[in-house]
């Protein structure tokens, strides 16, 4: 970490190094949860707290994980920071729980934090590892804000429940954006306008 | 369950309920493995051995062990410690039988570990109390529907790549994700075709 600040390695998982728009990685949630941006902000909030502490867990740990096993290891580590996530939800969240679905147990197979946890937290010391999970994590659940918010916009006329667009839009929405397609043409074009904009 | 029951559960898990196109799961290797059909075969195929044995070991290690020890909490981890050496063994028999496949497979091989799909087959199949018969059904009918949309999808990839002027900032995944986006609006079709 001689060449970056702290700083830096914060802020570069927002633009630079997002996960979900440049890196293209944890796809899944992204297309699955965004229907709405509660769920997209719950999401987030899993993913940042399961990849602050494997990221920390790994990055206390590293000197000890012999590095022939060190996947199998990073993933027990992760799996048991998603467990006490699932649990908590059900318990403080059953609401969320449930519209998140089986995507809670799923954040252990979410390739943001396990490739975190190779690329960086294996290799630097804790407050590095803390603070690129921090900033990573907090890059994706920007991400998923931005497609949930384009979404529920368009596919129900509101934000966070509120309506924005008026009783007539709300009552024929473009309910396509909140079904399965929809994730799919709203991810494209939102990384399609990030290409542009970052070659304009 | 009688064979009506099978078929439909069949349907339901290829079409209208496509592990891809209606619940986002396994979208890395889509995107990621989708440029040649001839990959997108071996892929489909490797998955369908990993998901329907996963699905019927973590059913097995569920019922017979976590469930009696009263141990259900320990499924994330479990599960995915099984998946990861189901990967681990298939990886050494394809690098054995057929070094191209492996070749062309490349990074997503060991990738199905972290594969949603196979885990999510097998965590959806315990959520929704299949007994063995049914979760053996729905891993392979899951896998199979994993791979015909993949396979479809490479075909269109194959074609996009040739004789499709995209614009450069949609060049690569955007268009590609709006592609799978009217596959999915295909597949929207089939919803409410049967009932489960």
């Amino acid at each position: 970490m001689a060449d970056t600040t702290l700083s830096q390695v914060f802020s570069r998982g927002f633009l630079k190094e997002n996960p979900l728009f440049v890196l293209l990685l944890g796809m899944c949630p992204a297309l699955a949860v965004t229907s709405t941006v509660m769920n997209g902000l719950g999401m987030g909030a899993a993913v940042v707290f399961v990849l602050t502490c494997s990221n920390l867990s790994v990055s206390l740990l590293r000197k000890v994980i012999p590095s022939a096993v060190r996947i199998p290891a990073f993933i027990v580590v992760i799996a048991s920071f998603v467990t006490v996530v699932d649990m908590v939800m059900e318990g403080f969240a059953p609401e969320l729980h449930e519209s998140l679905g089986v995507f809670i147990p799923l954040i252990v197979v979410n390739c943001v934090i396990l490739a975190r946890a190779e690329a960086f937290a294996s290799k630097n010391p804790v407050l590095g590892a803390v603070i690129d999970g921090l900033g990573m994590g907090l890059g994706f659940t920007f991400a998923l804000v931005v497609v949930s918010a384009f979404r529920e916009l368009l596919g129900s006329g509101s934000l966070l429940g509120i309506n924005l667009l008026g009783q007539g839009f709300a009552q024929s929405p473009v309910l396509v954006m909140i079904l399965p397609p929809g994730a799919f043409l709203a991810l494209g074009l939102i990384i399609a306008g990030l290409n542009k904009l970052r070659r304009a | 369950m009688d064979i009506a029951g099978y078929l439909a559960l069949i349907v339901w898990a290829v079409f209208v309920n496509n592990l891809v196109l209606a619940q986002f799961l396994g979208i890395c290797p889509f995107m990621g493995v989708s440029k040649k059909v001839e990959s997108a075969v071996g892929m489909s195929a490797a998955v369908l051995f990993v998901t329907t044995m996963a699905a019927i070991i973590t059913f097995l290690l569920y019922q017979g062990l976590l469930v009696p020890a009263k141990l259900q909490y320990l499924q994330t981890i479990v599960f995915i410690l099984v998946i990861a050496s189901l990967v681990q063994f298939v990886e050494m028999v394809i690098k054995k039988v057929s070094p191209t496949l492996f070749a062309a497979l490349g990074i997503f091989l060991p990738l199905i570990t972290t594969n949603c799909a196979v885990l999510g087959t097998a965590i959806l199949a315990i959520k929704k109390d299949f007994d063995f018969m049914q979760t053996l059904v729905f891993g392979v009918a899951s896998a199979l529907g994993f791979g015909l949309v993949l396979i479809l999808f490479a075909a269109i990839r194959e074609r996009l790549a040739v004789n499709v002027e995209t614009p450069r900032s949609m060049r690569g995944v955007p268009i590609g994700l709006v592609a799978a986006g009217i596959l999915s609006l295909a597949f929207l079709g089939f919803s409410g075709m049967v009932k489960l």
